[in-house]
């Protein structure tokens, strides 16, 4: 698993109080890993902080699952 | 038009001398301090440095972690309460009917931590809003009785009462009047509060309300002593279940006391200072006393607001004179605030639990930390100095004022 991804599943056991084996790739924030929609806002806000980028909205509302995620961090961080 | 009766039939209470309503009683009845250093943050600038702090709380045994963190104090305070409430109340969620159960919760201004702490974040940053999407929904004053709500599923009346010190009150009021106009069968209801924060003891302090007596915190909270010189700003909650009487002995409850009266009035005044003559204390007893359809004389015990500023106590010792005349002699008067601090807007609900509990164990709580008599309050009156005294109560009136010139009163009656 990269670095990346590590992180965001650092990010996502710590925000949403889950089990890190349930974040897999294909976990939903919404549909798998109980995340509302507040929820979800606020993880993108993590990943903004933590890798130190800025997500555009639209963007950001393409980012449903675990590996959706980690695709779009490892393709957009430096 | 035949109003229905209100009892209580659970009670919570997380204060600052005791995180159980039992253990709440025992501070009250042997005399406990509840102030200490402020541990919150480092308050070693600020004019006063000691508070009363909720003590040995670990939330998360409480609520789960992911919850808690979407809950500002007050609001993780107002849930832990309601739950011991809940519990002593021996309801069964199963077994009534929840759109006639409601949740009216009070809180004087909400949650001042999660609004200091996102400002101040924004503040230090490069102008890019960055606010977290729980800010709002965690500030908010009224989302306590919404938390409350989601728990329980209680689908009945549901809102805030914002009234700064007299917020828990009016709550159990408007609990006790829905209840008697037969709209609503249950209430949660109290009130809670968190502002041991650097905005909460800063302001204060700027408005020069809070005692400043920091080499002797425990001592601090002194009403009616010639030598008060402000309150200590005191965090926690207090629940209480209010259950229409028939209601409460078709399941066999426990039943706790009666609630029978309560009044409401405004100073309209000044937005902080107490009216001098003590005029809006003064109709706010009257009309809680007329609502219960009882005379003075009857009342054996006060709880009285007495946060033990130089002014506050004695308005309201005026207002106790007027309206009470000769009875106001044999009347107990204490002020748990010596103890407690002052939990602003959930100082109605620990207060109402402090009442009832008084009246179960027929042991009227002291004011504790009298050293020296202010020679103007008259010194016949009983203002429970220093000792627990026994007396039965039938009847306790409790009130609360808040800035803003709000006044509460509720008179609760023993349950025979």
């Amino acid at each position: 698993m990269s670095e990346i991804a590590q992180k965001v599943k650092a990010i996502i056991v710590d925000k949403l109080g889950v089990e890190e084996s349930e974040v897999t790739l294909e976990a939903s924030f919404t549909n798998d890993l109980g995340a509302d929609s507040l929820d979800t806002v606020e993880l993108i806000m993590e990943f903004e902080k933590e890798f130190n980028i800025s997500i555009p909205d639209d963007q950001a509302e393409q980012i449903g699952t675990v590996g959706q995620a980690v695709s779009y961090l490892e393709a957009n961080v430096k | 038009m035949n109003l229905k009766r209100v009892v209580v039939t659970g009670i919570g209470a997380l204060t600052p001398i005791g995180n159980t309503a039992d253990e709440f009683w025992r501070g009250l009845a042997t005399g406990v301090s509840g102030a200490a250093p402020i541990t919150k943050f480092d308050a070693s600038k600020f004019k006063t440095q000691f508070a009363c702090e909720v003590k040995n709380l670990d939330v998360e045994q409480f609520i789960d972690r992911k919850e808690a963190r979407k809950m500002d104090p007050f609001t993780q305070y107002a849930m832990i309460s309601v739950d011991e409430a809940m519990t002593d109340s021996g309801l069964d969620l199963e077994k009534i009917n929840k759109a006639r159960a409601g949740v009216i919760w009070g809180s004087g201004i909400g949650g001042l931590r999660t609004f200091q702490d996102e400002v101040t974040d924004f503040a230090k940053g490069d102008g890019v809003p960055r606010f977290n999407p729980f800010f709002i929904p965690k500030m908010i004053a009224d989302i306590s009785a919404g938390f409350i709500s989601i728990k329980y599923g209680f689908r009945g009346p549901n809102f805030c009462t914002v009234s700064a010190c007299a917020s828990a009150t009016n709550a159990l009021i408007d609990a006790f009047n829905y209840i008697r106009l037969g709209k609503a069968d249950i209430f949660i209801s109290g009130g809670s509060e968190a502002t041991v924060t650097e905005a909460g003891v800063g302001g204060f302090n700027a408005m020069k309300a809070l005692s400043q007596r920091n080499d002797s915190p425990a001592t601090a909270s002194r009403p009616f002593d010639k030598d008060r010189d402000g309150f200590v700003l005191g965090e926690g909650a207090g629940a209480l279940i209010l259950e229409e009487y028939e209601h409460a002995l078709a399941r066999g409850a426990k039943i706790y006391a009666e609630i029978v009266g309560g009044g409401m009035s405004a100073d309209a005044n000044h937005i902080t200072a107490p009216h001098p003559e003590g005029l809006g204390a003064s109709s706010v007893m009257t009309e809680a006393l007329s609502d219960a359809n009882l005379s003075p004389n009857v009342i054996d015990y006060i709880n009285v607001h007495g946060t033990s500023t130089p002014l506050g106590d004695l308005s309201e010792i005026k207002a106790i004179q007027n309206v009470f005349g000769d009875h106001a002699y044999n009347l107990n008067i204490s002020s748990t605030k010596s103890m407690t601090g002052h939990l602003l807007g959930a100082t109605g609900a620990i207060e109402a639990i402090a009442c009832i509990l008084a009246i179960q164990n027929s042991l009227v709580p002291p004011t504790i930390n009298h050293f020296t008599d202010d020679e103007v309050i008259d010194p016949k009156l009983n203002l429970t100095f220093n000792q627990a005294q026994s007396r039965d109560i039938n009847y306790a009136l409790s009130n609360t004022f808040g800035f803003g010139g709000h006044n509460c009163s509720l008179i609760f009656k023993k349950y025979n």
